[in-house]
């Protein structure tokens, strides 16, 4: 079967187990590569989120750090490397950017409506999943996948993309519903 | 248990996976996803499609140095712990009304809230947010008694309402525990509370506009 995991540059292992390697044993050489990799996307995610060059940089260290002392809860089964990494960085600039907090569920909140068959997911699943995604985000329509990058990449919500592109608001609900419906599809393929 | 009918739909679950969202907007959407399986399925896809979009960037050069600063600090801090702490405060046969991440936001004990009467049968609390919020979204606990609604209105933003206890009926249909209710300048709502009474979380992002003649005498002091 193909190997759909994200490989990463210079290394044999996929990033899922650098970052699990990280997690259990600490792995100074694995959080190098997943250096490597993540830190110059971390740093444009960040420019286009308004820090300058010296900013994006600092906030990228910030983030690695982060990386390095939550690995240890890092669960392939849940998440792609990247998706984890994603999460982090979001919160983190959420944090620094805005000085607001990220309010979340608590997993382990008694309160919480359970799904009915949580956790049906095997360990491969969503680095399998990740790759399928990637693959369906190059076969958007660009005017779908332009809006996707400005919903993730700009601290906009979708009311202001609307107001500030001069794109009706019906337009771009509707286009992001439809990325979203075959990006979902794509993910919920092999189920 | 029962699962909400009424969600907040894919484009504000972007917007919250996104990280788009200010505060008050992101907790009430978090507080319905400790109530909805489903939408919490959602935003963990959608947070895949970022995780997606972060791999396809186009990725900026970092200085080489950055790499050695962050080496030297990895000692700095210990590991954060696996799980994060016990909660001896419940015990698990009580299950507390207000989930998290509302819970610790205004504790859980309602009758201890600075509750404010806005008319008979209507009270409110608002909900202290970060520092950073400040001219954004607002968030407040709403308490309506049987039978009560606030006043026609319009908004010239959007009003999320979620139900917590009990449930209310507008031109959109019931909505109980879990239901979120997105309303925006095309709605022109008044919603009024089932039987046994309501408990919500409001969240407005721009100041309600009371349209009855009551409105006027209201709007001052509703300062949403």
């Amino acid at each position: 079967m193909q190997d759909l995991g994200s490989p990463a540059a210079g290394s044999d292992r996929t990033l899922e187990e650098l970052l699990t390697a990280v997690g259990r044993e600490r792995d100074r050489s694995a959080f190098a590569s997943l250096f490597g990799h993540f830190a110059p996307r971390l740093k444009a995610y960040l420019r286009r989120q308004g820090c300058d060059e010296g900013a994006a940089e600092e906030l990228v260290q910030e983030v690695m750090l982060l990386v390095w002392r939550r690995a240890e809860t890092y669960d392939p089964a849940q998440a792609s490397a990247g998706t984890w990494v994603f999460t982090i960085a979001r919160n983190k600039r959420i944090d620094a950017l805005r000085r607001e907090q990220r309010p979340e569920i608590d997993p382990a909140d008694p309160t919480l409506v359970p799904a009915p068959a949580e956790g049906a997911d095997d360990g491969v699943a969503a680095r399998e999943t990740a790759g399928r995604l990637r693959a369906a985000l190059k076969t958007l329509p660009p005017e779908q996948a332009d809006l996707l990058r400005l919903a993730y990449f700009e601290d906009k919500p979708h009311s202001l993309i609307s107001a500030e592109q001069g794109i009706p608001l019906g337009t771009v609900k509707s286009r992001l519903r439809l990325a979203m419906e075959r990006l979902r599809k794509a993910m919920r393929d092999s189920r | 248990m029962t699962v909400p009918t009424h969600h907040p739909g894919d484009t504000l679950l972007i917007d919250y996976a996104g990280g788009a969202l200010d505060e008050a907007s992101s907790l009430i959407v978090a507080t319905h996803l400790a109530l909805c399986p489903c939408c919490r399925l959602n935003v963990a896809e959608m947070e895949a499609v970022g995780g997606a979009l972060l791999e396809s960037i186009e990725p900026e050069e970092v200085d080489p140095a950055c790499l050695q600063t962050v080496l030297a600090r990895l000692d700095e801090l210990p590991p954060l712990p696996r799980a994060p702490k016990p909660k001896p405060v419940c015990r698990q046969t009580e299950v507390p009304l207000l989930p998290e991440p509302l819970r610790r936001y205004v504790g859980n004990d309602l009758s201890r809230l600075p509750w404010k009467r806005l008319m008979r049968g209507m009270d409110c609390c608002d909900i202290p947010l970060g520092s950073g919020s400040e001219g954004r979204g607002k968030a407040r606990l709403m308490r309506l008694a049987s039978g009560v609604g606030p006043p026609h209105h319009t908004h010239r933003g959007i009003e999320l309402t979620l139900v917590l206890d009990g449930g209310f009926t507008d031109d959109l249909g019931q909505f109980a525990r879990g239901d979120l209710s997105v309303a925006d300048e095309s709605v022109r709502h008044r919603p009024v509370a089932d039987a046994e009474g309501c408990l919500c979380l409001a969240v407005t992002d721009a100041p309600l506009r009371f349209t009855g003649p009551l409105g006027l005498i209201l709007n001052p002091f509703v300062s949403f």
